[in-house]
C-alpha cells in the first residue's frame, strides 16, 4: 500500500524505480479497448481467460448494483439500456458547444456541464455521471486483466488518443487515469503508436501513411521512419467520424423499412440500441460476404431484413469519401502526392469494410498493409512505447501538434501561435499590445482550430492578465508563450515586458471538469481503497485487543490473588468494555477500551513482576545468585 | 544560441537537408522527454525545454525561405511582421495584380498556371539570394525576402483556390 510507503531522507527512489510493477500500453478504444505489454521487445496483447484481447469499451451500471464493464456490459444493452454507456470516448471533453457533433449518434441522455465548456454528463442509472468517471471504469478493468495475467501490480501505462483529439479530449484522457489510478508514463497518438508496432517488427525505412479508422473516431498520419526515428510530418482527423457511423445508417435504414411494413414502433432508447446491435453484426457480416440478412423484433414484433453488399457501400459512400478527403488535405500539408508513400498503414476495426480497404488503396497506389490485426496493432505499439520509456530505447518518437493554437485578437480574428504539424514539445510566444492608453488588463483568450474566426475554433481557456503598467495604447509588449508538451497537453503564460515587472499567468485549459468534480471523482475512487484500509485497521486493532485479553486471562488464572476485590471488579468491567468493542466494528473504541485495559492492570502487571522475581529468588544462596548472574 | 549553433549546422544559405536531418535527429535523442521520464522534475524540466528549442531551431531552419529570412535577421536584417503591409511600391503592384488575376481564374488549368508562374519566380528569386548574402547588400537583400514571403503566400492562396474549384466540380 503506497500510503503507508515511508522512506528514510536520502533513500527516496526516483519515480519509475521501482520494478516491482509493470507498464502496459492501452488502447482506450471508442467500440473497443486492449491492453499489452512488451517485453524485450516484443509486444504481445493480453487476454482473458477466454482468449480474447478486445474488451468492448462498454460500462453498465446495473439494477442489480455494481459496474460492470466490457462483454458482459455489452450483453446488457438490450435488457438495461439505461444502465449501459458505448462510444463514451466521443464524449471526452465535449462541452454543451460540442453536442451537434455527436447528436443524434448517441442513445442515452444527456446533461450540459454547468457551462458552454464545461464536459457534458449522462445520466445513467438514475445519476449524472461524467465521461471521465466512464472511461476510467473502462481502465480499471484493463489495468485488472492486465494484473491478473501478470501477476503483478500495474500503474504505469502509456495510453494512445486519436492524433486529432484537441487539449480538452487529452486532459480529459489522463483525468480518467488518474482516477483509475494509473500514472501516465505518455499520451502517444494512436497512428503513431499503429507505425511503431510496425516499424520494429519490419525495420521499415521511408514515408508511411497510417489510415485509422475506429469506430467513433479517425486519423490520418504521415511518418518518416528512419533508422529508429518515427518522424510525424502532418497529420490530420475527425474526433466524430468512425464505424459507428456505418452502423447508424445502417441502423436507421432497419427502422425505416419497418415503418415502411406499416409496424409503429416506440422509437426509444432500447429500440436504437437493439437496432444498433443487429446493423453491426450485418456489417462485419458483409466484410465477409456480398450479401447478408437479419432479424430484427422490436416490442415483440419482428421483421426480416436484407442488404447487400453494394447497397450497404453507397450507404457508407459520404464517410468514407470524407475520410478520403482528409486524407488528401494531410499529403497537401506535407507537400506530398500518395504515389511518393511507400506503405500504408491500416488500423481499426472499420478498415475490414472492403470498401475501405479499396479506397485506400486507390488513393495510395499500393495495396495497404494489414499484417498485424488493426484491432490489436494500436495498443501493441504503446506497449512498445512504455517498455522503451521504462526500459530505455534507441527508438525516438517525434510527434506534431495536430491542430493550431492561437489567441482572439480584435474583431474575434484568431492570430494563430502555434501552426499545426508543428513538432513537440514546442514552446512559441508571440507579442500583443494594449489598444487604449491607459490600459492596464488584457482578456485573454486561447483558442484550438483552423479557422480565422473565433467563433468556428474549439475555446481553450479565458485569463485576464492584470497589473499592466498604465502606458499609451501600443506600448505596452505582452508576450503570451504557449508551451506544449510531448503529451500534446498545453501551458499558456502571459508577461508584461517593457516595464520589466515580470507579472506572469499560467493557465492551463482545464474545460471538461471543474476542480470540484475532479476531486469527487478521485474521492469516490479513492473511497474503496479507504474503507479497504479502514477495514484492515479494524481487524488488526481486533486481533491485538483479543490477544491482549488472552494474556490477561491467563494472569489472572495465576496471579489473581494479588488483586483486591476492588481492584478486580474494576480491571472485569474494563474488561467488559474491551470484549463489548471488540465485538463492535468501531475501531476507535478498541484502541480506546484496550489503553483503559492497559492503564488498569499496570499495576498488577508490575506486582506479578515482583512475585516472580521474589519467587526467582527464593532461597537462593549469594554464590546461587552470582552464578546465576554470570551465566 | 541561435538556431545553427543549437543543431551544429554551419550558419549558410545552402544547408543538406539530410544533415540537417542528422544532427537534428542526434540531438533529440540526447534531449527528447522520452527520455528523461524516470528522470527527477528538474531535469524533466530542462530536457522539455531543450527539446522544444530544437524544434523550433529545426522547423526555422528546415524551409529554404524561413532559413533565408533567419540568416538574414542574424545579420540584422529585420523584416516586418507577418501578416504586416507591404511597404515596397514596385512589390504591391505586383502582388495586386497577381492577386486579380488568381480571382479571376476560372478553371483548374489557369489556376495551375499562376501558381507555376509564382513557383518558378520564387526559385529564381531564391537563388539569387546567395550572392546578396554573400555581398552583403542588405536592402536588396531585404527586399528580395519580402518578396519571396509574397511569393510563398500566392502558392498558398493558388493552393486553396484549386481546392475550392476542384470541390465546385466535384
Amino acid at each position: 500500500m503506497t500510503l503507508l510507503e515511508i522512506h528514510e531522507p536520502g533513500e527516496t527512489p526516483l519515480p519509475h524505480a521501482g520494478e516491482g510493477t509493470l507498464a502496459v500500453g492501452i488502447d482506450l478504444g471508442t467500440t473497443n479497448s486492449v491492453v499489452a505489454i512488451a517485453r524485450d521487445g516484443k509486444p504481445a496483447a493480453l487476454h482473458d481467460e477466454t482468449g480474447r484481447a478486445l474488451v468492448p469499451s462498454v460500462v453498465a451500471y446495473p439494477n442489480s448494483g455494481g459496474i460492470v464493464v466490457g462483454e458482459e456490459a455489452r450483453l446488457l444493452m438490450a435488457s438495461e439500456p439505461r444502465n449501459v454507456v458505448a462510444s463514451v470516448k466521443r464524449l471526452m471533453g465535449r462541452g454543451a458547444a460540442d453536442l451537434h457533433a455527436v447528436a443524434g449518434v448517441l442513445p442515452y441522455e444527456i446533461e450540459p456541464g454547468s457551462g458552454q465548456t464545461d464536459m457534458v454528463k449522462l445520466r445513467i442509472a438514475g445519476r449524472a455521471r461524467s465521461p471521465v468517471e466512464i472511461s476510467a471504469e473502462i481502465l480499471k478493468a484493463l489495468r485488472q486483466r492486465a494484473e491478473a495475467a501478470l501477476e503483478k501490480p500495474v500503474e504505469r501505462a502509456v495510453i494512445t488518443v486519436p492524433a486529432y483529439f484537441d487539449d480538452a479530449a487529452r486532459t480529459a484522457t489522463r483525468d480518467a487515469a488518474r482516477v483509475a489510478g494509473l500514472e501516465v508514463l505518455r499520451l502517444v497518438n494512436e497512428p503513431t503508436a499503429a507505425a511503431l508496432a510496425y516499424g520494429l517488427d519490419k525495420g521499415s525505412e521511408g514515408l508511411y501513411a497510417v489510415y485509422d479508422l475506429g469506430g467513433g473516431t479517425f486519423d490520418f498520419s504521415l511518418l518518416r521512419l528512419e533508422k529508429g526515428v518515427f518522424q510525424v510530418l502532418a497529420t490530420g482527423g475527425d474526433t466524430a467520424l468512425g464505424g459507428d457511423d456505418f452502423d447508424r445508417v445502417l441502423a436507421e435504414r432497419l427502422l425505416d423499412e419497418r415503418k415502411r411494413d406499416g409496424i409503429a414502433d416506440q422509437i426509444d432508447e432500447g429500440a436504437v440500441k437493439t437496432a444498433l446491435v443487429l446493423a453491426r453484426q450485418m456489417k462485419e457480416q458483409l466484410s465477409g460476404r456480398d450479401r447478408t440478412s437479419g432479424r430484427l423484433e422490436l416490442g415483440g414484433v419482428p421483421s426480416f431484413h436484407a442488404i447487400t453488399r453494394a447497397q450497404f457501400e453507397s450507404m457508407i459512400e459520404a464517410p468514407v469519401k470524407r475520410t478520403v478527403d482528409i486524407a488528401r488535405q494531410v499529403l497537401a500539408d506535407a507537400s506530398l502526392t500518395g504515389g511518393e508513400i511507400h506503405g500504408v498503414v491500416l488500423v481499426g476495426g472499420s478498415t475490414r469494410v472492403p470498401a475501405v480497404r479499396d479506397r485506400v488503396a486507390a488513393m495510395i497506389g499500393k495495396p495497404p498493409l494489414v499484417d498485424i490485426d488493426p484491432d490489436e496493432v494500436v495498443a501493441l505499439g504503446a506497449a512498445l512505447q512504455a517498455e522503451a520509456l521504462t526500459a530505455g530505447s534507441d527508438t525516438l518518437l517525434l510527434d506534431v501538434t495536430p491542430l493550431s493554437l492561437g489567441l482572439e485578437t480584435m474583431g474575434g480574428l484568431v492570430e494563430k501561435v502555434v501552426p499545426r504539424n508543428t513538432p513537440i514539445p514546442v514552446q512559441l510566444a508571440q507579442e500583443f499590445t494594449t489598444y487604449q492608453d491607459g490600459q492596464t488588463a488584457m482578456a485573454i483568450h486561447v483558442v484550438q482550430g483552423e479557422r480565422e474566426m473565433v467563433t468556428d475554433c474549439r475555446s481553450l481557456a479565458r485569463f485576464e492578465l492584470t497589473g499592466i503598467p498604465p502606458m499609451t495604447a501600443g506600448a505596452a509588449r505582452i508576450r503570451v508563450t504557449f508551451a506544449v508538451d510531448a503529451d500534446g497537453l498545453l501551458t499558456v503564460s502571459a508577461q508584461e515586458r517593457t516595464t520589466g515587472i515580470a507579472q506572469r499567468i499560467e493557465v492551463k485549459p482545464s474545460y471538461g471538469l471543474s476542480h470540484e468534480d475532479m476531486a469527487d471523482m478521485l474521492y469516490d475512487s479513492l473511497e474503496n481503497a479507504e474503507q479497504d484500509m479502514a477495514q484492515r485497521l479494524l481487524t488488526e486493532a481486533r486481533v491485538e485487543a483479543r490477544r491482549s485479553l488472552l494474556a490477561l486471562d491467563a494472569a489472572l488464572t495465576k496471579d489473581g490473588s494479588l488483586l483486591s476485590a476492588n481492584e478486580r471488579s474494576a480491571l472485569d468491567a474494563a474488561r467488559g468494555r474491551l470484549e463489548k468493542a471488540i465485538a463492535g466494528d468501531d475501531r476507535d473504541e478498541i484502541s480506546a477500551a484496550a489503553e483503559a485495559l492497559e492503564a488498569l492492570s499496570k499495576p498488577f502487571a508490575e506486582r506479578r513482576m515482583d512475585r516472580g522475581i521474589r519467587e526467582a529468588l527464593s532461597g537462593l544462596s549469594m554464590s546461587d545468585l552470582e552464578r546465576r548472574v554470570g551465566e | 544560441m541561435d538556431h545553427f549553433a543549437r543543431l551544429g549546422v554551419p550558419a549558410a544559405l545552402d544547408l543538406e537537408p539530410a544533415q540537417l536531418d542528422k544532427a537534428y535527429f542526434a540531438r533529440q535523442r540526447q534531449w527528447h522527454p522520452d527520455r528523461f521520464v524516470a528522470r527527477p522534475p528538474e531535469e524533466k524540466a530542462r530536457a522539455s525545454t531543450e527539446a522544444a528549442a530544437l524544434n523550433d531551431a529545426y522547423r526555422t531552419l528546415k524551409d529554404p525561405l524561413s532559413r533565408a529570412v533567419y540568416l538574414a535577421s542574424l545579420k540584422g536584417v529585420e523584416l516586418p511582421g507577418d501578416g504586416k503591409t507591404i511597404d515596397d511600391p514596385e512589390l504591391l503592384m505586383e502582388a495586386m495584380e497577381a492577386r486579380e488575376a488568381l480571382l479571376e481564374a476560372e478553371t483548374i488549368e489557369e489556376v495551375d498556371l499562376l501558381a507555376r508562374k509564382a513557383g518558378s519566380d520564387m526559385e529564381n528569386a531564391l537563388s539569387g539570394l546567395a550572392g546578396l548574402f554573400s555581398r552583403d547588400d542588405r536592402p536588396a537583400l531585404r527586399s528580395a525576402l519580402l518578396r519571396l514571403r509574397y511569393l510563398d503566400k500566392f502558392a498558398d492562396e493558388a493552393r486553396s483556390r484549386r481546392t475550392a474549384l476542384e470541390r465546385a466540380k466535384a
